[in-house]
Formats: structure tokens, sequence, C-alpha cells
């Protein structure tokens, strides 16, 4: 089958690739370009483990495909922030004991990262809302909503079981 | 789980986009958000040979009120719509489709041309009595909502037709609300109803009354619609018009809901959005 150039913008570092078109995005990502924090997870579009940021909104790469992104500017977790300086929700859900295993970590926290690129100061209502298309299989979600209020600089008594 | 595999291609004049449906023959697809053909086509139940992808024509975006209508591009992802509180009902509607990151790609056209019986969006362009604009190699026409939508994911758009733009009556003045039931927010309806009233005083002047997932198209309540048209808003007359909800209707039992527990869930759905269109 015929393949056709895709560019894409990958955490500010242009990529052109020769793919199929069928080639999903999270594909793209984790085995083309090799940024495997992108997770897949149930690859039905309900679990929300592969959001990355498409030209900044929350989008499932697992429902969508590499070609559709071409010429836009996609966001992974590797692309949030770095090592030494972590995006405040990475560095919240490290202080707030926002993960388990992990899994659904890179997704919950793009989902959140949007969240408050949108919303700068969220409700408790307003996060659980953001993360309805992300799953969690741990943690009960409660630490998980408890780092996102607290990236956006709530205090977390402010949270509720 | 992978597509089977299939060619391209990303056209970027809607002439182009109805020549390449054309050409294609019967297994070229439009794509539009991909958020229903995708998962489709990685379970492999759709397999077209050729993907249209709409993303570069223009002119299929955003909202626009022209006089008494607002006209909608087909591209216009949910998300927009739930942002668009000027929509009333639609934007009501598109803010509890599935999740933030579905409603981003998903768009209006897409639902509406695709046609699923738990899908939010048909009810409220029944009950808006909205117009859908369709293009082919024949040139346009104009379908509405109420003759859209044929049978399960069957719709009125034509294989070699794009839907290029929603036209949406606005209802100034006119209270609205929409009441969807599912056991996790980010899932289908099991059943939902969705009003729009327009009060004069405590009268009812006019109400709508559309119903999801009730059949294999959308439906309008209209033996409730009849019984409060013209009546004092009291909660008993909103109850009493509720009750008929499910008149007539006879939904498939699924993995969900049976048919009585589907009827039920239609009168209740439809009494509170009935009583919530008066505060909003
Ligand atoms: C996890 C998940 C949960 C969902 N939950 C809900 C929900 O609760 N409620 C709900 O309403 N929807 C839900 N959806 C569906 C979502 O709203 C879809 O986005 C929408 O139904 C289809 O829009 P699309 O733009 O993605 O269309 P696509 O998937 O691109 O296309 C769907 C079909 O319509 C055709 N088509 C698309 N655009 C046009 C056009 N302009 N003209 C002619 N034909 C066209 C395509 O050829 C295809 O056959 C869900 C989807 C997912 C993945
Ligand atoms: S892997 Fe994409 S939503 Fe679960
Ligand atoms: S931390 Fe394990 S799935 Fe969320």
């Amino acid at each position: 089958m015929s393949t056709v150039p895709v560019r894409l913008n990958v955490n500010g570092v242009k990529h052109t690739l020769e793919v199929e078109p069928r080639l999903l995005l999270v594909h793209a990502l984790r085995d083309k370009l090799a940024l495997t924090g992108t997770h897949v997870g149930c690859d039905t579009s309900n679990c929300g483990a592969c959001t990355v940021h498409l030209n900044g909104e929350a989008v499932k790469s697992c429902t969508m495909l590499a070609v559709q992104a071409d010429g836009e500017e996609v966001t992974t977790i590797e692309g949030l922030g770095t090592e030494d300086d972590l995006h405040p929700v990475q560095e919240a859900f490290w202080n707030n004991h926002g993960l388990q295993c992990g899994y659904c970590t890179p997704g919950m926290i793009m989902a959140g990262a949007a969240l408050l690129a949108e919303n700068p100061d969220p409700s408790e209502t307003e996060v659980r809302h953001a993360l309805e298309g992300n799953l969690c299989r741990c943690t009960g979600y409660h630490n998980i909503v408890k780092s996102i209020l607290d990236a956006a600089g709530r205090s977390s008594s402010e949270v509720s079981a | 789980m992978i597509p089977a595999e299939f060619h391209y291609t990303a056209p970027e004049s809607l002439e182009d986009a109805i020549q390449a449906l054309v050409d294609g023959g019967e297994d070229a697809k439009l794509l539009a958000g991909g958020h229903s053909l995708i998962p489709l086509m990685k379970l492999r139940l759709a397999a077209p040979s050729l993907l249209v992808d709409l993303r570069k024509v223009p002119g299929l975006h955003g909202i626009e009120r022209q006089d008494g209508a607002f006209r909608v591009g087909a591209l216009t992802p949910h998300r927009k719509l739930e942002f668009s509180p000027e929509l009333g009902i639609v934007a009501k509607v598109a803010a509890v489709i599935a999740d933030p990151q579905v409603r981003h790609r998903g768009t209006i056209g897409g639902s509406l041309a695709h046609g699923d019986s738990a899908s939010d969006l048909p009810a409220a362009m029944l009950i808006t009595e909205a117009e859908v604009t369709l293009q082919g190699p024949d040139g346009q026409r104009s379908v509405t909502a109420a003759d859209l939508f044929l049978d399960y994911m069957t719709t009125a758009v034509g294989e070699q037709e794009v839907l290029t733009e929603i036209r949406l009556p606005a209802l100034d003045g006119w209270g609205s609300s929409y009441h969807k039931f599912n056991r996790r927010s980010e899932d289908w309806a099991m059943v939902a109803a969705c009003a729009v009233v327009k009060a004069n005083g405590s009268t009812c002047e006019d109400v709508r009354i559309g119903l999801t997932n009730m059949a294999a198209v959308p439906l309008r309540a209209t033996a409730a619609e009849d019984a409060l048209r013209g009546q004092e808003l009291s909660p008993e007359n909103i109850a009493k018009a509720a009750e008929l909800a499910a008149e007539g209707t006879d939904p498939p039992s699924d993995l969900n809901a049976s048919t009585e527990y589907k009827k039920h869930l239609a009168r209740v759905m439809a009494r509170r959005a009935i009583a919530d269109s008066l505060a909003a």
C-alpha cells in the first residue's frame, strides 16, 4: 500500500514521516518517533491513556490517524516539561501522590494541563468533568483531582473525598 | 487494532472532495473528526477503500448568526458548540457528548451524517427544526431534520454528498434543557430528552420535546407536547404531560435497558427537561 508524507511538529521538533494512511497517531509517536510516554490502554477511545495535545487541545491519539495531524502541533508528555523543570501538573502529581501504577498518568496529566490552559482556576467539579475521558484503575481519582487542583494553586483542603 | 488498508486524500475544495467521492465509487467515505468512523475501522466493521478527509476544505467551520437563524459549519467540533451559549439547547446537548477529548475532534456534521440512534445532537435538531445543506455532484439541496434520519445509522445524506452546513433557527426567548441518562458520564445515552419551552407568563405558549435512543431515529414526544401547549406551567401539568412522553414508542431493549425501562426513563427525563427549561 502506498505511503503518504506527514509533517508533524512534535514537542517543538519538526518531523517528516512517510506513513501508511492507516497509521494511528499514537503509533506514529510511539513506534516512529520513540516517544513511548504516550500509552495505549483500551485502544477503543475510552480510557484516555493516549491523550496528547493537538494544537493545545487534549485529544485521544488512538482515535486519530497520523495524516489527520499533518501540519499540526502535537505535544506529548515528553514535551510538557523537562526533568529539571517539570510542568506544574507533573510537579503536583509527584507532590500529591497522584499516581500508583502510573499507566494512566501521562494521559491524566495531559488532560489536566489542557484544562488549566483553558481554565486556570477550575472548581473540583470542573476538574472531575475534565477527566471524564480518562480512566484510572488504581487511585480512585482522589489524588489525581487533588493534584490538578494543587497545580491550579488551590489548597487541597478544598477537596472533598 | 489497526484499520484495514485504504487510500487517503485531503482535497482543498468542496468540488474536489465531491469529485473524489464520485471517482472513489461506493467504497469511498468522507472523514470529518473520525470519532465514529475510525473506531469502526479499527474494529474492521468498516473498511473503506478511500478516505476523503474534509479537514482542508474551506468554509465548513464556524458559527454565524444570519437574521433569525444560526449557520453552523459541518466541521464545527462539539467543543465549539458547547462554548457557544447563544445556541441554546444545542450548546447544552453538545456539552454532554462523551468527554472533552472526543468533543475536541467530533463534529456536528459527522454526528448528523452518521445517524447513530444514541447520539445526542439529532433530537436537538428535531426540536429546533433545523435544516441541513447537502452538496453533491448534481448540486445542492436542503433537508429538514425531520427528513434526515431514516433508520439506524442511515440518513438522507447520499453517498456522494457532503453535509456542508446546518441552519439552526434561533429560539430567542425559549428556555431549554437536556437530560441524558447514562451510567458513566462519558457514556452514550441510555435514553435522553431535550426540551425547549416558550412561556408566556406562567402559560406554555409552545413546547417541543425530543427523545434520544427511543427508536432507530430521534423522536418528537408529540403527545406530551400537545398536552402541555396552552396550559399553565405548573408542576402537576408538566408531570401529566411528561407521562405521555413515551406514548407510541417501542424502543428495543438492549444491554443497558429493557423496553419498559426505557419508556420509564423517557417519562422521567422529559419531566426533568421541561421543568428545567423554565429556569433556563
Ligand atoms: C468514546 C466515544 C464516545 C462517544 N460518545 C458519544 C456520545 O455520548 N454522544 C454522541 O452523540 N456521540 C458520541 N460519540 C460520537 C462522536 O460524537 C462522533 O464524533 C460523531 O458521532 C461523529 O462525528 P465525526 O466528525 O467524528 O465523524 P466521522 O467519524 O469522521 O464520520 C462519521 C460518518 O459520517 C460521515 N460524514 C462525516 N462528516 C460528513 C459530512 N460533512 N458530510 C457527509 N458525511 C459525513 C463519514 O463518512 C462517516 O460515515 C462518541 C465517540 C467516541 C469515540
Ligand atoms: S488508548 Fe486511546 S482512549 Fe484508551
Ligand atoms: S495509577 Fe494505575 S491506572 Fe491510574
